[in-house]
């Protein structure tokens, strides 16, 4: 076994002469107070581009879900809404009076589980109902225009829905129970659309994430094949090798998660100001009546930042995964 | 310490680059491995630092049969055997210091057990003053010393330099060849390709010649 500390003073080195001796001083060399240049050199075009495609993917995603969010809470308030009533309606018969037969109703329903409430609309409700589409100063009084009972409910879900119908049919000729199932049904499944295909973009954005990052690690194999062959020769594990690629792909992936996550937080944020201070605006006033308030709260800036450490993270396991296949390939051959 | 029997090696469904090699590296040893171009030198030390493996016949590296080693067992190995290529293989993106230290650092040591060693390892070869100089802005002779200086770092068993003074001015050639003739004298056994008759012809070693995939041995 050789001994390089003994060379210090052989007289046959074949190389003292050029030497002279005069190094630099033994504290200035090595790494420096920067530590150890990164194996895998960090600076390429390649590398940039990876940056800005993953930041574009995390911005997307961020949105996407930013969305879904949105939505889901509004629809889940309408649903809550619309959930919080129904409606009994009361069809004129020719012969009986509607009087009667309304605070029939309205007796009916209070006895029932889980009401809260209930209350005949009156004619000047009923005619503000139909003004919209019959228009104003229209005498209804000779029409037979269904008379409503609205009914609010406490705890919707205590309340037979089937039975107060049995018994309304029972006691209240021409009466029938709206319970808007159709519309709470209806608006479910818009809820659920709109959250699978949220997840779906997302779903497929991941995707496409991991395969660029896959397609990036090749690249990078590619262009650091000579990287990969020394450190094969000079005895790395190729646990090694894989690690020094993940550290480089984690770190591209973090950037590249931090400026799309960041750009998406701060469009909500900025969604979130604008609105604050455009609540006169027409466009304002109806999105928050449609969508409820323009904030995605804090799961949303939660599952953003979720998202920006996800895609950091996958990014350092697909460059992982595809570099040991590539050195399992080399040890095989 | 390396032993061939009957060795044969081909690329793929291609001819046999390599036919029934036969031959042993002692410890201690030195010996030329030489022949025409072409004739599979350079396949040769592929085998000998386990960067291929034999179609067929029988290798051994360090008392281990080379057939049934794992990709894991593969690392240790070749932390045993020091590698030289023609074409010096360094990092462009490290330092000569940081090149020197790669076989230390992939094992993982930590820098301030290693760097007086590889500074001296540095002067040893002559390249005190380039620790921090990179590559590209080294001359032939400094990059083929960084390459050398990397490869006995670990002070391996055995030495492999792939046609060390083919990009070398003879001055400097001769003055590797005292290095490696020096690094033999300390323990190191040293297998030299090249087909330089007159570099050859300065040593009175042992000469493996490589004829169209076959050896003969010229002792």
């Amino acid at each position: 076994m050789i001994r390089v500390r003994r060379r210090k003073t052989d007289a046959n080195d074949p190389f003292a002469a050029e030497d002279h001796r005069d190094t630099d001083s033994g504290s200035e060399v090595g790494f420096g107070g920067s530590g150890p240049s990164p194996i895998v050199p960090s600076r390429s075009v390649a590398g940039r581009a990876l940056v800005v495609v993953v930041a574009i993917m995390t911005f997307l995603s961020c949105l996407t879900v930013g969305l879904v969010m949105l939505v889901t809470t509004a629809a889940g308030d309408w649903q809550a809404d619309i959930a919080r009533e129904i409606t009994i309606q009361i069809r004129p018969i020719e012969g009986q009076d509607m009087m009667p037969r309304l605070e029939a109703a309205v007796r009916i329903a209070e006895g029932q589980p889980g009401v809260r409430s209930a209350r005949a609309l009156s004619e000047a409700d009923n005619n503000a109902l139909l003004e919209p589409w019959l228009g104003s100063g229209l005498s209804l009084d000779a029409l037979p225009v269904p008379r409503l009972v609205v009914v609010t409910l406490g705890d919707a879900e205590s309340l037979d829905v089937e039975r107060l119908r049995t018994a309304l049919k029972a006691d209240v000729p021409g009466a029938s129970l709206d319970d808007h199932a159709m519309w709470t049904s209806q608006l479910a499944t818009v809820a659920r659309s709109v959250i699978a295909s949220g997840m779906t973009i997302v779903v497929l954005m991941l995707t496409a994430l991991v395969l660029t990052i896959v397609f990036a690690t090749r690249a990078a194999i590619a262009s650091n094949a000579q990287v990969i062959e020394v450190l094969h020769f000079v005895g790395a594990e190729n646990g090694f090798v894989a690690r020094e690629f993940q550290k480089h792909f984690l770190l591209k992936g973090l950037i590249g998660g931090l400026i799309g996550g960041g750009a998406a937080l701060l469009a909500f944020l900025a969604i979130e100001v604008a609105a604050g201070s455009a609540r006169s605006s027409t466009v304002v006033t109806q999105a928050q009546a449609l969508l409820g308030p323009l904030s995605i709260g804090l799961p949303g800036y939660l599952v953003a930042v979720a998202i920006i450490f996800a895609v950091a993270i996958l990014t350092a396991v697909a460059s992982r995964v595809a570099v040991h296949r590539h050195l399992s390939g080399l040890d095989q051959r | 310490m390396i032993r061939f029997e009957n060795v044969g090696l081909r690329y793929g469904v291609g001819p046999e680059v390599l036919r029934d090699v036969s031959f042993h590296i002692p410890p201690r040893s030195f010996q030329f491995l030489t022949g025409p171009s072409g004739a599979g030198k350079t396949s040769l030390i592929r085998l000998m630092f386990l960067s291929l493996k034999p179609t067929r016949g029988f290798m051994s590296a360090f008392g281990k049969d080379v057939s049934r080693l794992s990709a894991t067992d593969l690392p240790a190995l070749r932390r045993r055997i020091g590698v030289v290529f023609q074409d010096f293989r360094l990092l462009d993106h490290l330092t000569t210091f940081e090149n020197v230290a790669l076989p230390l650092r992939v094992a993982g040591k930590e820098e301030a057990d290693y760097r007086t060693d590889v500074i001296e390892l540095l002067r040893w070869v002559g390249l005190g003053r380039r620790m921090h100089a990179y590559p590209p802005i080294l001359s032939g002779g400094e990059k083929q010393r960084a390459a050398i200086a990397r490869a006995l770092i670990t002070q391996p068993e055995l030495l492999l330099a792939d046609e060390p003074t083919g990009n070398v001015d003879p001055p400097l050639a001769r003055r590797l060849l005292r290095l490696f003739l020096e690094l033999n004298r300390l323990g190191t056994s040293v297998v030299i390709a090249t087909h330089d008759i007159g570099l050859m012809d300065q040593v009175d070693a042992r000469r493996l010649i490589l004829v169209d995939g076959h050896l003969e041995v010229s002792e």
